[in-house]
């Protein structure tokens, strides 16, 4: 792994999500029946930052929850190991919800795919939108985010590294180049 | 840490972290039973056949329904039902049924490390769900889950396992599990029914119930096999539970809110009194559960495509 690029810092992530914060207000003329689903694991922060934005904003709170999309993956059949399944915690019916899906990176979109069935199993919301922090292209699947804290055109060979305080101690997005 | 086993054949050779990877991924499988649409499509095209050549109805509706919950496909085979009554040996009906392209067998049988033997000869994952007296390895794990869902812990916790501990392959999964998660587990039975130097597995052996029921934080009641009273193992029944049964001036014993835990099937008034078996402190029906939970996990881990086979 070599040449790191540094694409937002600690104010870059905080400006990005509160723009988004009132992105999604304004897109569903406020609050109501609004719910905030995060992806394991960077999706969560995000989902709550997002969460305690729009309370800020409006005041008011949206229910947060957490999504596992580890038994929907497509590729569990070709993996040598299985990976290893962490909670889902959504302690709310999704049911006639709109549901804003939050994650830092989209890449493949086989991600959300996974966890759009994960939250059609758990009931029919009304509408479900996609939050993330970083769009880097290259989609495999027809998956088109409704809020993005910034566009990063990159190639494959790249990484794109989203460090969050809660889950890396540190705020930065960067690029990596793999060898 | 990954997973990396093919075969779950018993606690004895389980790490404490490949069980508490078993333990933490059966949460995530108890959160899926809870909801509406029971079912997710991590093991979809897979094939789970269990075996059993003993019979048994909560172990083998268990873990059909836990591959049904994970959309793989189950088959059901009985010795008595199959070409096992023609004669046919365990291996080649194994071999057979690996053919057919079973992806996990689970395995029942009379004989302890018949699931070892069957682990050898075919590619397929094989899970032991009980080797005559020897293991009953996804029992003792919803055992530990259930325990550590209530209490919040195994470490340090003081479990009493009272009953026919000699043909016990309940006692001796579950001493090997609790032993080694760092409970301390304290037997007691009819001199009879404690096999010799039991001790060297790392438990301590009561001679009077009152004992071993003194500051327990989980009780485990083992069901007395009616076929051994014939065998002379103990006098009559009436004495088994003056002695033995765990009733709940005994139960006043333990710690408060003590965990009541039996496998099943429960001879009500012989080994528990229905009052404990159907009191607060009973935990019998979620054991039943919790076990499709556990079992959901372990068709999990062992069920993925391209593990290497041995």
């Amino acid at each position: 792994m070599k040449h790191k690029v540094q694409i937002l810092d600690k104010e870059g992530i905080r400006r990005a999500l509160t723009r988004i914060a009132h992105e999604i207000i304004e897109r569903n003329k406020g609050t109501e029946d609004l719910a905030l689903i995060g992806i394991r694991r960077r999706g969560v922060p995000l989902a709550e930052r997002l969460a305690a934005k729009i309370r800020e904003i409006e005041g008011s709170v949206v229910p947060v929850g957490t999504l596992d999309i580890t038994l929907y993956r497509d590729d569990l059949n070709t993996r040598d190991q299985q990976p290893l399944v962490h909670r889902t915690e959504v302690p709310f019916s999704v049911t006639e919800k709109k549901i804003v899906l939050v994650d830092d990176v989209i890449y493949t979109g086989r991600t959300i795919r996974a966890a759009l069935d994960a939250i059609m199993d758990l009931g029919r919301p009304r509408v479900i939108q996609l939050a993330v922090l970083i769009d880097r292209g290259h989609r495999e699947l027809p998956i088109r985010p409704d809020y993005v804290g910034k566009n990063v055109p990159t190639s494959r060979r790249e990484i794109v590294e989203v460090c969050l305080q809660e889950t890396d101690g540190e705020e930065r997005v960067l690029i990596l180049e793999k060898d | 840490m990954n997973w990396k086993r093919k075969d779950v054949l018993g606690l004895q050779n389980l790490s404490v972290e490949e069980i508490e990877i078993i333990l933490d991924t059966a949460v995530s499988m108890k959160e899926v039973l809870g909801r509406t649409i029971k079912k997710v499509p991590a093991l979809r095209g897979r094939t789970v056949v269990t075996l059993f050549y003993e019979p048994s109805t909560r172990t083998r509706t268990s873990f059909e329904l836990a591959a049904k919950y994970l959309s793989a496909d189950s088959v059901n085979l009985s010795a008595s039902t199959s070409s096992v009554v023609k004669g046919e040996t365990l291996k080649d009906t194994a071999r057979t049924l690996a053919a057919m392209g079973a992806d996990v067998v689970v395995l029942r049988h009379p004989m302890a490390g018949a699931p070892n033997l069957l682990a050898e000869t075919i590619p397929a994952a094989v899970i032991n769900a009980g080797d005559g007296t020897h293991e009953h390895p996804t029992q003792a794990l919803l055992d530990m889950f259930t325990v550590r869902e209530k209490l919040g812990k195994l470490a340090g916790l003081n479990v009493a396992i009272i009953g026919d501990i000699l043909h016990s392959r309940v006692a001796r999964s579950n001493i090997w599990g609790f032993t080694k998660m760092g409970a301390r587990v304290r037997i007691c039975g009819p001199a009879t029914m404690i096999p010799a130097s039991i001790e060297t597995m790392g438990v301590e052996v009561c001679t009077g119930i009152e004992e071993a029921l003194e500051g327990a934080d989980v009780v485990m009641m083992l069901r007395i096999q009616l076929e051994r009273q014939q065998q002379g193992l103990f006098p009559s029944l009436q004495e088994y539970t003056r002695l033995f049964g765990l009733n709940r001036q005994r139960l006043a014993l333990a710690r408060p809110g003590a965990l009541v835990m039996h496998p099943g099937p429960i001879n009500r008034g012989v080994e528990i009194s229905p009052e404990v078996a159907d009191g607060v402190n009973s935990v019998i029906t979620e054991q039943v559960t919790n076990g499709v939970a556990v079992r959901m996990a372990l068709l999990y881990l062992l069920g993925g495509g391209g593990i290497p086979v041995a």
